[in-house]
């Protein structure tokens, strides 16, 4: 077998058999965490040969089944999917780590169960990025909400059960009604499913139906989070903090907007989908997603939900620059794919970090913690600075790409929008700092309770890399050009 | 002529005669291996059949000797071969499973003369798929239906009788209005069998006698089938029968009642006149677009999980006839891919709620309480056979959910996707109300000492995993339920 195919099976195999593997180690925490921290590296090194020798003229194919006739469970990458690889793969053994931490120090129950349904996740998302065909992406796309599913119900209460139910209902409930019938409708018409350069559909398709195709696809696909199909995410937060870091701000979420990136550039085609008014209709709808979670972000109190708020205005920056689809604003959006995870999971390792050391999830109690934990709010500080998108952090470059692309495309209330957004960030990311190191705590002293932990590591190497980003984003715009250039 | 050749009439021979065998041998083990032994051996030979007729085309078999048109003829073709080798392993599967589970819910006494009922259906519900003679197809009818009425009122709960007596009623208005029409098309005709009707009628299509024979015949059949509004029989039948029972009718009797339709619909009449030049396209969308969707709805309220299956199963006969009623080659095809994917869900769904039943003792909701720790496997496969309920992919649902979206979009008709879809969504929450009752922890108050586990025996979770399995693999490999149908949809529909 070739080189890149043993790779690619690979990172399809290695997580997977992690997940397969943890059960038997129920009883020894410490070999069950080395194995999810070994298999995690190794799909990472796997992942980075895979981008080493990959040859993207000519990209390896794999067929697994043939469930329907023409239309095979195919895995055959393209740069976008192998950047959104790569990114899961970086993040799986910094999470790990994380994971390590946090769930011994918050004593929860059930960890193999958790890690178990964790590396799963991870292995569905690689399934994802690699698949080559819309039907291998639908396939994996549901199966990913199913093995998150477990993960968000994990507490089991009564509040998990209900947000595992609004979990399941909107995901699967639009991916079903929409999403599906998208993909099939697309496959009546035009045949095929494979992803290509220029588009699937024959040059006389009814414009009409191409643009209720298109409000399909992004409508079915609610792992994006455009309103009105974002309660989900916000519900999904009473998962432990390891899921909603790796799974809720990247994994999950990217799914659903690579899903929209690959939809647009491969199955309609950037040039096609401009002409469609759905799609200007959508880029408007994302603009207001954006500032209108921006405002609600505002407004929550607990930490973690004001993140989700946060991640579905950023999501909703891809789909606008999807939809948009000038050469800069597909360029901002499979960047932002990479910026914004790296941002968004330093900000949630932050909140669970300061869920373990003070106990507090609401903005309002962090008066004056900064004392005690100095070291989780600077790296707070950082990975909010990156995702309102200014310099030095990884997070300008994308946002500079969008902003470029709505005033290429002459969209100036959409330009705006994005200006807004990023202000009302600032407000609402900024205030968690600020009231941590400037504001007085009424009642007793507080004393430093920051002891080194694998936690805390990981919040550091997520920082780390929101500024590496900014100095040598390469990798990532070498994977991008070649997008452009419609490999 | 060697034994192979007698392949069509052994196999219903088989249990015909295994039947009888097991009053007189009256012993419930012996009875039991008799039964195992007779359904496996007829799933060989359907196997077997198989491999002929995909090779060298439709068997005829001329009973006694007797060449037809004036002796019986048996004959087999694709659409024969799918459903008895769906009722052959079916019959299998759950005569292995129902050794304990008839045990605990059949008193001992009654033991033997169920496996001698069972066996009887078995061979009448072979005997509907194979005759190529109406009347003989309705002497089979009745033989399974009357097992099929003793096999209900076996059940542990006194209302079982009740239900089985108003699916005797039921049922034998059904089984006259096709004996009616049956009548009318010889009174025409002068000829029972099926290749000769099917060359005499053309010319008598517009003869009213004909006609009403037609409508008598689909009435009919659609009484057995259990298509809405003629389902009121099917909740309590399968609710309160044995379990084994449940899921052995669930998988195989409505399929063959579909397997009936599609008989008279396409080869005794043709297409043309069935779906086009009588109204019967529109009827069956119609009928099964209100059956998908209040079958569902009722489902989703449902306290006993055996009522919330016979219900979701309305609803699937639902789509299968909407799929008939969309009268092309890809409609038609897609009937049977749900037909042959139906079985397999319930069947593995119906017999996972038997080993609970088994083991807990019950199957409405409170049982449910603490499944996964007490009967991992089993609560997995009601998982998986849920999953695969509601069309999730990488299940066979997907395929059926995928042909049946497809067939209505390729016939123009956008909006019966999007009811097949939400018919979907409904699915999704009464499968998931399940799944969370199996799944979530119990609640603080009810909480009991902590459970430990307690699997049902081999016998029950290898037949319900074969099933479970199977679900997986035709939604992975389609190469025998998607090209078999495409192809026996094919011969049905003919040149059109």
């Amino acid at each position: 077998m070739e080189l890149s195919i043993t790779l690619m099976l690979a990172l399809l195999i290695v997580p997977l058999a992690v997940a397969l593997t943890l059960p038997f180690f129920n009883s020894s925490p410490n070999l069950r965490e080395a194995v999810t921290l070994l298999g995690s590296i190794v799909l990472l090194i796997c992942a980075a040969m895979f981008y080493q020798t990959i040859d993207f003229e000519n990209p390896p194919q794999l067929i697994l089944a043939i469930p329907l006739p023409n239309y095979p469970i195919l895995f055959s990458p393209d740069p976008l999917g192998i950047m959104f690889s790569l990114l899961v793969s970086t993040l799986w053994p910094i999470t790990s780590l994380y994971a390590i931490g946090y769930m011994r120090q918050h004593k929860e129950l059930n960890q193999t169960r958790f890690y178990c349904f964790f590396a799963l996740s991870i292995a569905v998302t690689q399934a994802i990025a690699l698949s080559g065909n819309m039907l291998t992406l639908f396939i994996f796309y549901e199966m990913l909400t199913l093995a998150t599913f477990p993960l968000v119900t994990h507490a089991g209460s009564k509040q998990a059960k209900q947000a595992g139910r609004l979990y399941l209902g909107i995901l699967m409930g639009t991916s079903i009604m929409f999403l599906l019938l998208a993909t099939i409708w697309s496959a009546n018409i035009a045949g095929t499913l494979a992803f290509q350069a220029d588009g699937i559909f024959p040059a006389d398709t009814d414009p009409l139906l191409l643009n209720i195709l298109l409000l399909l696809f992004v409508f079915g696909t609610a792992k994006a989070a455009l309103m009105p199909f974002h309660r989900w995410l916000p519900a999904a937060m009473v998962a432990p903090v390891p899921v909603s870091a790796l799974l809720h701000a990247v994994a999950v979420v990217k799914a659903g907007v690579f899903t929209l990136l690959k939809v647009a550039i491969y199955l309609f085609g950037i040039d096609n989908i401009s002409l469609l008014p759905a799609a200007d209709f959508l880029a408007y709808l994302a603009g207001f997603t954006i500032v209108a979670a921006s405002l609600i972000a505002l407004k929550q109190d607990n930490i973690k939900a004001r993140l989700a708020y946060s991640t579905i205005g950023q999501l909703s920056y891809i789909i606008l620059g999807t939809m948009l689809a000038t050469s800069s604003s597909i360029m901002g959006s499979s960047m932002h794919i990479v910026t914004h995870a790296f941002g968004k999971i330093t900000l949630f390792f932050c909140a669970g970090a300061i869920l373990l050391a003070t106990h507090k999830t609401r903005v309002s109690e962090l008066n004056g913690i900064g004392k005690q934990i100095p070291i989780t709010l600077c790296c707070f500080t950082l990975a909010a600075l990156s995702t309102i998108g200014l310099p030095p952090f990884a997070g300008m470059w994308s946002k500079w790409w969008l902003v470029q692309g709505t005033i290429e495309s002459g969209q100036l209330i959409l330009t705006a929008s994005l200006l807004i957004s990023s202000l009302l960030n600032l407000i609402y990311l900024l205030e968690i700092p600020l009231r941590a190191f400037f504001f007085q705590q009424s009642t007793t002293a507080l004393t430093f309770k920051e002891p080194l932990s694998p936690h805390l590591l990981a919040i550091g190497t997520t920082t780390l890399l929101c500024l590496l980003l900014f100095l040598t984003p390469d990798p990532v715009y070498h994977l991008i050009n070649l997008i452009d250039k419609g490999l | 002529m060697s034994l192979v050749d007698h392949l069509p009439i052994l196999i219903i021979i088989i249990p015909l005669i295994a039947a009888p065998l097991c009053v007189l041998f009256d012993s419930a083990k012996a009875s039991w291996l008799l039964a195992l032994a007779a359904c496996i051996s007829s799933f060989i030979g359907s196997i077997k059949l198989l491999n002929t007729i995909t090779l060298s085309g439709p068997i005829s078999y001329s009973l006694g000797g007797w060449q037809p048109p004036w002796g019986i003829e048996y004959r087999l073709d694709l659409l024969s071969i799918i459903l008895l080798l769906l009722l052959t392993s079916i019959a299998s599967l759950v005569v292995l499973f129902a050794r304990y589970s008839v045990e605990q819910e059949i008193s001992k006494n009654r033991i033997v003369p169920f496996y001698a009922t069972l066996l009887l259906a078995i061979a009448g519900l072979s005997g509907i798929c194979i005759s190529g003679d109406v009347f003989n197809l309705f002497v089979f009818l009745e033989i399974s239906s009357i097992a099929s009425y003793t096999l209900i009122s076996l059940g542990k709960d006194r209302r079982a009788l009740n239900a089985a007596f108003k699916y005797l009623v039921m049922g034998t208005i059904g089984a006259t209005f096709i004996l009616i029409g049956i009548g009318f098309l010889y009174m025409q005709t002068g000829t029972l069998n099926m290749q000769d009707l099917s060359e005499r009628l053309p010319s008598l299509y517009d003869n009213r006698t004909i006609r009403a024979g037609f409508a008598f015949l689909t009435v009919g059949v659609c009484l057995k089938l259990a298509l809405f509004p003629l389902h009121l029989w099917l909740p309590n039948a399968y609710a309160y029968a044995p379990s084994v029972v449940s899921a052995f009718l669930a998988a195989t009797a409505t399929k063959v009642a579909v397997y009936m339709l599609l008989r008279f619909l396409l080869t005794v009449f043709d297409f043309n006149f069935s779906l086009n030049t009588m109204p019967l396209d529109v009827i069956l969308i119609a009928l099964g677009s209100v059956a998908i969707v209040s079958s569902s709805l009722v489902a989703i309220f449902q306290v006993n999980l055996k009522r919330l299956l016979a219900y979701s199963s309305i609803a699937q006969l639902g789509y299968i006839s909407l799929s008939i009623g969309l009268a092309s080659k890809l409609g038609i095809a897609s009937a049977i891919i749900h037909l042959f994917n139906h079985a397999l869900m319930k069947g593995a769904l119906f017999l996972a709620l038997g080993a609970m039943i088994y083991k807990v003792g019950g199957a409405e909701l409170k049982h449910c309480q603490g499944m996964l720790k007490r009967m991992p496997l089993t609560s997995l496969a009601i998982i998986i056979g849920g999953l695969s309920l509601i069309g999730i992919p990488g299940t066979a649902g997907f395929i059926s959910k995928w042909s049946m979206i497809n067939a209505s979009l390729e016939a123009g008709l956008w909006p019966l996707a999007l009811l097949i879809l939400f018919g979907s969504l409904l699915a999704i929450i009464y499968v998931w109300k399940m799944v969370e009752a199996i799944t979530l922890q119990p609640s603080t108050s009810t909480a009991t000492a902590p459970l430990t586990r307690d699997e049902a025996p081999l016998t029950m979770l290898v037949p319900i995993w074969a099933l479970v399995i199977a679900n997986i693999y035709y939604g992975i490999n389609t190469e025998l339920t998607v090209s078999l149908a495409q192809r026996a949809a094919n011969i049905l529909v003919g040149g059109y």
